[in-house]
């Protein structure tokens, strides 16, 4: 497989503030990959970096073999969609999506036309008329209209119902089945995208804390439960990432259960309960949230 | 799809559930790699894995330039498999809560004689 991007020993800082701390990824072509993470984690400036939209402190970085930064050659194969993306303040989407095709070489109209059906974007209207949701559908439709080789999505739904975000999914599906390109999706609606996902970055206070495929993600971690002494035999010697107890129940998240393991804890009388990408990676930047507070 | 296993595996049972209910019959054509994302809305790559793995196993085929398509003697031979699994997946925790219940053996076999299986 080819690399669309390559990230190695990646740092920035603004000033004192460590955003990206040492960060070395790898992300493949034509894959859909989730870019995951708490607030403030990372992800929008790792996006700005790997765009060339800010100056690395240390690092390299490569897109498609080459420098983002002032890069023609790159860049107009690149299209960044930002969580609150300025348009200029006399534009109606109209205008947004004639000028678009000047910036992207491989513009579909006919499709953009298509997605402003299905979000059903008043073209006429002044962008600040507009509301949050149908600004942030102006950013989803460049985004996949554009069908630029390497597309990232930060954050590119706010306000967005959940029928026009099912839209986007579906669209962005569709599209990328039709047309294969490398996806960056950076969101916090992990149970959403969590199907559409290839490959999963979880990025925790600038550092990379998860680089895996999305099937070995899934299924990476359990939660056993049942009566207390029951659930204590079966996790004994596991590594345990979280546990709950109520009365004399308890629920215990382990990594990944085997096929034998898991017909162990059924003969057990045990209750195996799958743990959703979205709680692992509460429990993961959770974890590492006590970890920190403990070392200080 | 369920959190608990890889949605490839769920992609291929399913198909496999449609191959023994018999809405996918022998012969007959498998629906495309991009119809099964569309479907239930997972990656592309994910329902291609799935489908491979049918291929590998014999129940679907490649038509070149056609599609992929149920292997015949493919119904019979998911049956034979699933037999297998049964007692693991089925008998034993049937059979765990019934112990926990106090249902009896005898009373076991009177239900499923009321159900009326062969």
């Amino acid at each position: 497989m080819t690399a669309a991007i390559e990230v190695t020993g990646l740092t920035k800082r603004f000033g004192k503030m460590l955003a990206v701390d040492d960060v070395s990824i790898r992300v493949e072509e034509n894959q859909i990959t989730g870019l995951l993470g708490r607030n403030g984690a990372g992800k929008t400036t790792l996006m700005q970096l790997i765009t060339g939209q800010q100056f690395a402190t240390s690092g390299l970085i490569s897109v498609f073999g080459e420098s983002p930064v002032e890069n023609a050659r790159v860049l107009r194969d690149v299209c960044f969609i930002k969580e609150s993306q300025k348009y200029p303040e006399d534009f109606a989407p109209k205008h947004v999506f004639a000028t678009a095709p000047l910036f992207f070489p491989r513009w579909d109209a006919e499709l953009a036309e298509q997605l402003i059906d299905d979000f059903r974007l008043p073209l006429h209207r002044r962008i600040k008329k507009l509301s949050r949701g149908q600004l942030s559908s102006i950013g989803v439709i460049v985004g996949l209209a554009s069908r630029a080789p390497l597309t990232l999505f930060d954050e590119p739904y706010l306000g967005l119902d959940a029928v026009a975000r099912q839209v986007f999914y579906d669209r962005l599906l569709r599209d990328y089945a039709e047309h294969p390109r490398t996806v960056i999706l950076s969101t916090h609606l992990i149970d959403e995208v969590s199907d559409l996902l290839e490959h999963v970055l979880l990025i925790d206070d600038g550092r990379i804390v998860m680089d895996e495929t999305a099937e070995n993600v899934r299924g990476s971690a359990s939660a056993v439960a049942g009566p207390r002494s029951s659930v204590d035999a079966f996790v004994a010697g596991r590594r345990v990432l979280h546990r709950d107890d109520i009365g004399g129940l308890s629920s215990v998240t382990i990594p990944g259960l085997g096929y034998d393991d898991r017909l162990a804890a059924t003969a057990a009388g045990l209750e195996i309960v799958p743990v959703s990408l979205q709680q692992l990676v509460i429990r993961t930047t959770s974890i590492r949230a006590e970890e920190l507070e403990t070392s200080a | 799809m369920d959190d608990s296993r890889p949605i490839f595996l769920q992609i291929a049972e399913q198909i496999e559930n449609d191959i023994l209910s018999g809405a996918l019959q022998e012969e007959s054509q498998a629906p495309s790699t991009n119809e099964i994302a569309a479907f239930y809305r997972i990656n592309p790559a994910t329902a291609a894995k799935g489908v491979g793995l049918l291929v590998e196993g014999g129940i679907l085929y490649k038509k070149r330039g056609i599609g992929m398509f149920v292997a015949e003697g493919s119904r019979l031979a998911i049956a034979r498999e699933r037999r297998e699994q049964f007692h693991a997946e089925y008998l034993r925790p049937l059979l765990v809560e019934a112990t926990k219940l106090g249902i009896t053996r005898d009373q076991i076999a009177e239900m499923i004689g009321k159900e009326g299986i062969a």
